[in-house]
């Protein structure tokens, strides 16, 4: 909402008051603004008279006007602008004088001549090019033959006038008027307000002898109308044109302007229709489903049984808050003129303008309208159209209205207030903000009984009194002091420490986390998913880009990794911990998930040639760090059965805990991208559901253990883990550790064989193992390896 | 005999003197203490002489082996330090070299923020919740005061799925999922950080972003515990000396709603461009949680107050870390994330 303050002079006495003070004051009362300006920064402009306009000899464009600027002085002034004339009364900027945009007019010299000034349009003086008139649009501006040489242009428009753009919050809709402002500005300020006048003759002819209105929905509280005859359209005061401009409307003629500009001052929208193109009677009514009409911008529309129409003996005419009908329109040729002002549901108002248009008018009715202000509303706009547009008024106004028009009753005790704001007000204070409000109220004891006048429909319950009084009263006053209750333990859901637990491990490996976007598109929603799931897809995307729920974060993480690469980053390796999403039966699931992305070197130092680059094993390493961190040591395997479709079939694996498949690690389908990246991720949902027991103390082992080293030569198809399994099995428990140190494959032992060296540690706890007893279980192991799974033992 | 040994212990001590390395201390060694050594060679002619010249000499030959063998000793030691250190010297690196690059990862900024907020709510008795991101209309809204076709819904455009089903726009929601949950449980103290989105995105937007929801019902909660609790955390955030402005403001789910500034951490409230010469700086909208709000969710408005606030955690890392553009929080460029390895330090 722009708000001039010469506009609000008008209903409030504010003249020795500082604009910019009034706005900082708003904001404490709840009422931001973004920005507080004159209409024009121009300075150093005056009202100066064309006595001698001439084209320039050798200047297509140029003109050489010498202009009278007041006090006996004459200037050569020099234009470009196609309509300047002589006898024109114009906007000059004199030699020093400053414009929009930094501008300083100094003497100059154009096409060989002297010029001292400019001739300017409105453009010039910083007006959007919306507010202006297409005359103003294509060249300077021409004053009307009474403007007075010499006078200050600024101040002769009226832009001098200061306005604040408020940024006002959804609940205060009686603050889209300036008679609402004025109301809020006089509680600040402590300050009365004056209405505006509504009082005007009318002639001997009653609009009941003509027209009747039929109202058919209960969507529709208040419906006004009134007739205005013989109407002379032409250009509106300066004061209105400038009071709309700075209320950010483009002033039309005096008819549309007067609309807007009790709208702007009652916040009451007005319509205004051709009487003589209105067939007879007026009905208000929902709109029949596929019923059309042709709104003032030529659209021809098609209506919703939620949309509201006026209509009249020959159908509708106008969709009701939000756009006039074409048919009805008012024109230069327009003689009588029918003012509606109504109030809608604004409900079906938000339904209609989301469709069709957001205007001035559906803006207001959707935060609600003043029911008292409906008639003096129509009433002022009769008042204008007599007095600047020569309309007659009719008598008599066609009525529905079903409106409660009696102040709100809301009691409340002064404890109340003082309990919930934490503040210590007396009875005197608080009766002083509903005095400031110009809230009736009356006092029993420590209980107000407050009447809430019908312009603040925002006041309903005893909390939005307490608002009242905390803002205007000030929550300065208000003293921060902790809650007084019960000492209890702050905690975390399980789920959170979990994550915090993975996040922390993940970090010490040497991976960054990351945060990515949940919406992907639907191409990358196909990947890295290990079946076929439901997916949650949005109704109303911003982009292609992101339309669906993930259900896998490593297409984000891919993306990250196009960042990094791209701007030559070499090591990537990150990870991140979020939400998948699927459907599943008809609940929607989201599952916690921990995915990472590493490619290129995870251990460097370049010049000792000591690298250690990101390949299977160091994520392999990676995943069982962090299992065995989550206390799952010996109850996970990988496996290379099923895998996903999107990652490298012979350097992948899924990752099973307790047999059930939790993720899968391993490279990156090299049809999705052919560098080495690798990838994993795991369900936290399941990992946490696993159960881990405490950690308990171990006895540490007294007595020696004894190493034995063997090499077997194997089929290259055959798994280490496989020998490890045998290995184990005839082992028992004096084996506690198998290492592989070695793994050749190459000539010296013959085609698609390969050989594993394996370091055996034995140990008994309960005493010294003899070289006898481990040679046995050795031997035995040789025996089984060969039995088993065909493996000799390489000889050294 | 006597003057053999003295003259012995001479020549000794010359040999010992030109002793440079071990291998020349093990010949002098030998020369003397050897078995075909100047003292074996003396103790042998010990044999020819009297019991009394025996006593005699003896007891001076044996000092003399003994002084030979300290000497030697000494001597031993003396060059195995000297040759240590020359092999220490020999050894010596580049210690200006670079350094092996060790494997290290960082918590996002954002994790970061939001786990320092939930640490310092915790340590006041705040459990931490969460609540899902699809979200009902039901919670996301109509729940929270703002039915269907109420203006406010404008200023959280949704990202819906079906008419009834939405990404949820705040962490609200959980306000009223949590009063459902815990209903006639009395008193609540909750924080509940989560991402949310909405159909909006420019450089200070982004469609997606976090929140932390912070809510306490109990009996007799007011403004000033809003605003005692929001300067234990603005003081935690920014500094021991911040101090908290309410401006009042409008929340549908909250009455009344204000908006809290921090007192400009940069310029201590002088004026700065950080807070636009204003000496402050809007970090957090908040209020007491509307009757309407609570009577839906199952709280009696007339036993039971509460406040709720809601943060972005963007806003905060942005003010705190002086980050300029929402968006690089979620391109993740690895020398931004690496810029948060490093503990916290104090400008101030």
């Amino acid at each position: 909402m722009r708000v001039s303050k010469s506009f609000l002079s008008d209903y409030i006495d504010i003249n020795d008051i500082d604009f910019q003070e009034i706005a900082d004051k708003m904001v404490f009362a709840g009422n931001e603004y973004e920005s507080i300006e004159k209409i024009s920064s121009a300075t150093n402009l005056v009202v100066g008279y064309i006595l001698d306009c001439q084209k320039h000899p050798e200047s297509t464009k140029l003109s050489i006007c010498k202009v009278d600027i007041g006090d006996g002085e004459h200037k050569q002034i020099l234009c470009g602008a196609p309509n300047v004339r002589t006898g024109q009364k114009v906007i000059v900027a004199k030699v020093g004088a400053t414009l929009p945009g930094g501008i300083t007019i100094g003497k100059a010299k154009l096409a060989g001549l002297k010029s001292e000034g400019m001739i300017c349009s409105l453009a010039e003086l910083g007006i959007e090019s919306k507010y202006l008139s297409e005359e103003d649009k294509n060249g300077i501006h021409v004053f009307p033959d009474d403007a007075p040489i010499g006078e200050d242009a600024i101040k002769y428009l009226r832009y001098d006038d200061e306005v604040i753009d408020f940024d006002l919050t959804a609940n205060r809709g009686d603050l889209l008027s300036i008679l609402g402002m004025a109301y809020e500005i006089g509680t600040l300020y402590n300050k009365k307000v004056k209405e505006p006048n509504v009082d005007v003759e009318e002639i001997d002819e009653d609009i009941h002898d003509t027209r009747r209105l039929k109202v058919l929905t209960d969507k529709c509280s208040i419906y006004l109308g009134k007739l205005v005859k013989n109407i002379v359209i032409k250009e509106s005061p300066r004061f209105i044109q400038t009071r709309l401009m700075a209320s950010g409307i483009r002033p039309i003629n005096n008819v549309v302007d007067i609309s807007n500009y009790v709208m702007l001052e009652f916040g009451q929208p007005l319509h205004f229709f051709d009487a003589d193109k209105l067939v007879k009677n007026v009905y208000v009514r929902m709109a029949e489903e596929n019923e059309k009409i042709t709104t003032l911008d030529g659209i021809e529309r098609t209506l919703s049984s939620n949309d509201i129409v006026i209509a009249d003996d020959n159908g509708p005419v106008a969709l009701a808050g939000v756009m006039g009908g074409l048919s009805t329109e008012v024109t230069e040729e327009t003689k009588n003129i029918f003012i509606e002002a109504a109030i809608f549901h604004p409900y079906n108002i938000r339904h209609t303008s989301k469709r069709i248009l957001r205007s001035e008018s559906s803006m207001r009715y959707e935060k609600g309208i003043d029911s008292a202000r409906t008639l003096l509303a129509i009433k002022r706009a009769c008042y204008l159209l007599n007095k600047y547009a020569s309309g007659e008024v009719v008598s008599g106004i066609l009525t529905h209205d079903v409106t409660d028009k009696s102040d709100k009753k809301i009691t409340i005790t002064i404890d109340k207030i003082n309990n919930v704001l934490g503040m210590q007000l007396d009875k005197d204070t608080i009766a002083d903000v509903f005095d400031r409000l110009q809230f009736k109220y009356t006092i029993d004891k420590n209980t107000f009984t407050v009447l809430v006048p019908t312009r603040r429909l925002d006041v309903n319950i005893k909390e939005d009194l307490i608002e009242e009084v905390g803002r205007i009263v000030g929550y300065d006053n208000v003293k921060g002091i902790l809650p007084i209750t019960s000492i209890k333990r702050g905690s975390y859901l399980p789920k959170t420490e979990f994550i915090k637990n993975v996040r922390k491990r993940l970090t010490s490996l040497g991976l960054n986390e990351v945060i990515t976007y949940s919406l992907i598109s639907e191409q990358d929603s196909d990947k890295f998913i290990k079946e076929t799931y439901e997916k949650v897809i949005l109704n109303n995307p911003m982009s292609e880009d992101r339309k669906i729920m993930r259900n896998s974060l490593i297409p984000s993480l891919i993306e990250v990794y196009h960042y990094n690469s791209s701007r030559n980053i070499k090591d990537v390796n990150i990870f991140e911990i979020g939400s998948c999403y699927s459907k599943v039966n008809e609940d929607y699931v989201e599952e916690a998930k921990v995915s990472g992305l590493l490619y290129g070197n995870y251990f460097i130092n370049d010049w000792q040639h000591n690298i250690i680059k990101v390949d299977f094993y160091v994520l392999k390493g990676i995943i069982e760090n962090l299992l065995k961190y989550l206390g799952l040591a010996n109850r996970y395997n990988f496996s290379n059965q099923d895998l996903i479709k999107d990652l490298h079939p012979g350097r992948s694996a899924n990752i099973i805990v307790d047999n059930e498949i939790i993720g899968y690690l391993g490279q990156i389908h090299p049809n999705i991208n052919k560098k080495e990246i690798y990838v994993f991720e795991l369900s936290l949902d399941k990992l946490m559901n696993k159960r881990v027991r405490n950690i308990k103390f171990k006895e540490i082992p007294k007595y020696p253990s004894i190493n034995k080293d063997v090499a077997f030569i194997v089929n290259k198809n055959i798994s280490s883990i496989d020998i490890e399994k045998v290995i184990k099995k005839v082992s028992g428990r004096l084996l506690t550790e198998v290492n592989v140190f070695d793994v050749y494959e190459g000539e010296n032992i013959g085609k698609d064989k390969k050989s594993i060296a394996y370091s055996l540690t034995f140990q008994d706890p309960n005493k010294t193992l003899t070289d006898e007893e481990v040679t046995v279980i050795f031997n035995k192991i040789i025996e089984e390896v060969k039995k088993q799974i065909g493996g000799e033992v390489r000889d050294k | 005999m006597k003057e053999k040994i003295i003259n012995l212990k001479k020549e000794f001590l010359k040999d010992l003197d030109g002793v440079n390395n071990l291998g020349e201390l093990n010949e002098v060694r030998v020369k003397y203490l050897g078995k075909k050594g100047y003292i074996q060679e003396l103790s042998s002619i010990m044999g020819s002489l009297s019991i009394e010249e025996k006593k005699e000499y003896g007891m001076f030959l044996n000092d003399f082996k003994n002084e030979v063998n300290e000497l030697l000793e000494k001597k031993r030691q003396e060059l195995e330090e000297l040759e240590l250190n020359k092999k220490l010297e020999t050894e010596k690196i580049d210690i200006t070299l670079p350094a092996t690059d060790i494997p290290v990862g960082t918590f996002h900024p954002l994790t970061r923020v939001i786990e320092e907020i939930e640490e310092l709510f915790v340590s006041m008795g705040y459990d931490v919740v969460e609540g899902p991101e699809i979200e009902l209309d039901l919670y996301n809204f109509e729940k929270l005061n703002l039915p269907k076709g109420h203006p406010a819904r404008d200023a959280q455009d949704s990202f819906y799925i079906t008419e009834e089903v939405l990404l949820r726009t705040h962490t609200s929601p959980v306000q009223a999922r949590i009063m459902e949950a815990n209903k006639d449980k009395g008193p609540i103290r909750i924080i509940c950080p989560g991402k949310v989105y909405r159909r909006d995105e420019d450089a200070t937007h982004s469609h997606q972003f976090t929140q932390i929801e912070g809510l306490v019902i109990d009996e007799g909660i007011s403004m000033a515990h809003l605003k005692g609790t929001l300067e234990i955390f603005a003081k935690k955030m920014f500094g021991e000396d911040r101090t908290i402005r309410f401006r009042p403001s409008f929340f549908p789910f909250t009455e009344p709603s204000i908006e809290a500034d921090v007192s400009c951490f940069k310029c201590d409230g002088k004026g700065c461009p950080l807070c636009k010469y204003t000496g402050w700086i809007e970090i957090l909208g908040a209020g007491m949680v509307h009757p309407n709000v609570l009577r839906m969710s199952g709280y009696d408005p007339e036993k039971y107050t509460g406040f709720a606030f809601g943060m972005g955690p963007e806003r905060i890392a942005m003010l705190k870390y002086g980050i300029n553009d929402i968006r690089h929080f979620y391109t993740n460029d690895m020398r931004f994330l690496k810029d948060f390895n490093r503990i916290e330090g104090s400008d101030e």
